[in-house]
């Protein structure tokens, strides 16, 4: 399965996988921003693959549910929420998205595999891989199976309170482990600004100095801090990918937010690039 | 299991919606009463909170004849966690499922846990390893049911469905849900946000709709995350609004009401 993955690896540029050992920081909302941000430039080609199998969230982020895949002789055929924008998750798999899928380790295995090597992705530049929370079965599978097509790098997203620091440092040791280069880490969450009166709450404190201080002990660069922002809420749920649309389109208002998002993702492309430039040196030299 | 009158499981489809918080603050609620043993295990094995949030990093398990010791943080109230058993708390465990089923197998059968009135398990997110290990490991000793943690928006919703579902097709009773995050009080302004907004109608309606329990609705209190769950509970009388309070004044009164009718309706039909 690996080498058949490798294979099918080779029509994809940069692969990114965004992880937290902690639920509920962000990461799907994160990685459908990246898809999103990446995809503004129409040359671009942008996969995103949603590999939570007990908790899919990104078609519901997307505003793609109730959509469905379609198998052709190439394979699977991703949904496509813009022309250079492509996605898969086994929500598109589900009859209904109250649907529990109660499968155990090896079963959730098996469903990584046949994404990785039974999506036709096409021509892609970046392909962004949205994980559950965890260093178990599915961080090991997609690591394992892409082993040989090389992933670019991690990105790791956390909260500003020390709890879900802990799981990110434990995160952090997965990446080691596995030998898994590390982009970065976005603290998301990192405080609230009341709409009434603009007074800044720290709502999940960050006790023992946030990412920041995360990142400065264990030598890996912090990529940017989001604040809390309740219209990634309420929009994505309601109108779809608007939310995703209106932060990177819109002007004064979202202008703020829009650049600390910009920021973290030229962030991820600059580590993307730099490691393609290494690559081709060291196979012409 | 024979000397633990009542398993209650904390479930959520989603992460980092406070299950983890809630069992801490539950465990130390149903342990007010020095006259009830409360237990609090801990299955979530990739991202054990439960040290942490109960103030025990560090503290370390032992063994004994009749097995392992769990932590005790007050005389009723004991605590095992996998966390207890690494060198160190930044130590990822990279386990497969099979060997995190090993893991709680031995949680329930080498724990050495005493009479205990109330056996709380916190679980990790999802519908996978640990939710159908605990349940079959326990088939046999019953267990009084679950209660589901959620936020008001529908991203969290729906994964809240899906454990519903499961509780469902494995036959673990409901006893209801809770919704956390369930507003912000700007402490400068005292005007309220909805950080996470119930666009579809929050818990309430996702309860109507598939006729469970809604126990409560506790907001975002910035106290939670700041402090261990022992300082808080210290300093719950001056805690007013906080989320502490009316976990206990709404939540946790359901939830003994829940089980102490569980255990009459058993007493019934042993009896006749």
């Amino acid at each position: 399965a690996i080498e058949e993955i490798k294979e099918k690896m080779k029509t994809v540029k940069h692969k990114i996988l965004v992880l937290s050992g902690k639920g509920g920081v962000g990461k799907s909302t994160f990685s459908a921003h990246l898809a999103h941000g990446l995809a503004e430039d129409e040359n671009t080609q942008v996969a995103l693959l949603d590999i939570d199998i007990c908790g899919p969230s990104i078609p519901k982020i997307m505003g793609l549910e109730g959509e469905q895949v379609h198998q052709s002789g190439s394979g699977w055929s991703p949904v496509y929420v813009e022309d250079n924008l492509g996605v898969m998750s086994v929500g598109f798999l589900l009859s209904s998205p109250d649907d529990a899928v109660i499968w155990r380790g090896p079963k959730k295995n098996g469903m990584i595999k046949q994404f990785l090597r039974d999506v036709d992705w096409g021509e892609v530049d970046y392909l962004i891989v949205d994980t559950p929370p965890g260093t178990s079965d599915e961080h090991l599978s997609v690591v394992q199976y892409l082993t040989a097509a090389r992933i670019d790098g991690a990105v790791l997203i956390t909260t500003p309170q020390e709890v879900s620091l802990q799981d990110v440092r434990k995160e952090i040791n997965f990446c080691y482990k596995v030998k898994l280069p590390i982009i970065g880490v976005v603290e998301n969450m990192s405080g609230f600004i009341c709409p009434n009166c603009k007074k800044e709450s720290q709502i999940f404190p960050p006790t023992t100095g946030g990412a920041a201080a995360m990142c400065q002990d264990m030598n890996v660069p912090l990529l940017g801090r989001v604040p809390l922002d309740p219209h990634i809420g309420s929009r994505s749920c309601l109108h779809g990918h608007y939310s995703c649309h209106s932060l990177f389109k819109e002007k004064p208002e979202t202008g703020r937010r829009a650049a600390r998002w910009l920021s973290v993702h030229k962030g991820i492309q600059e580590f993307c690039n730099l490691h393609q430039s290494k690559e081709e040196n060291l196979m012409s030299s």
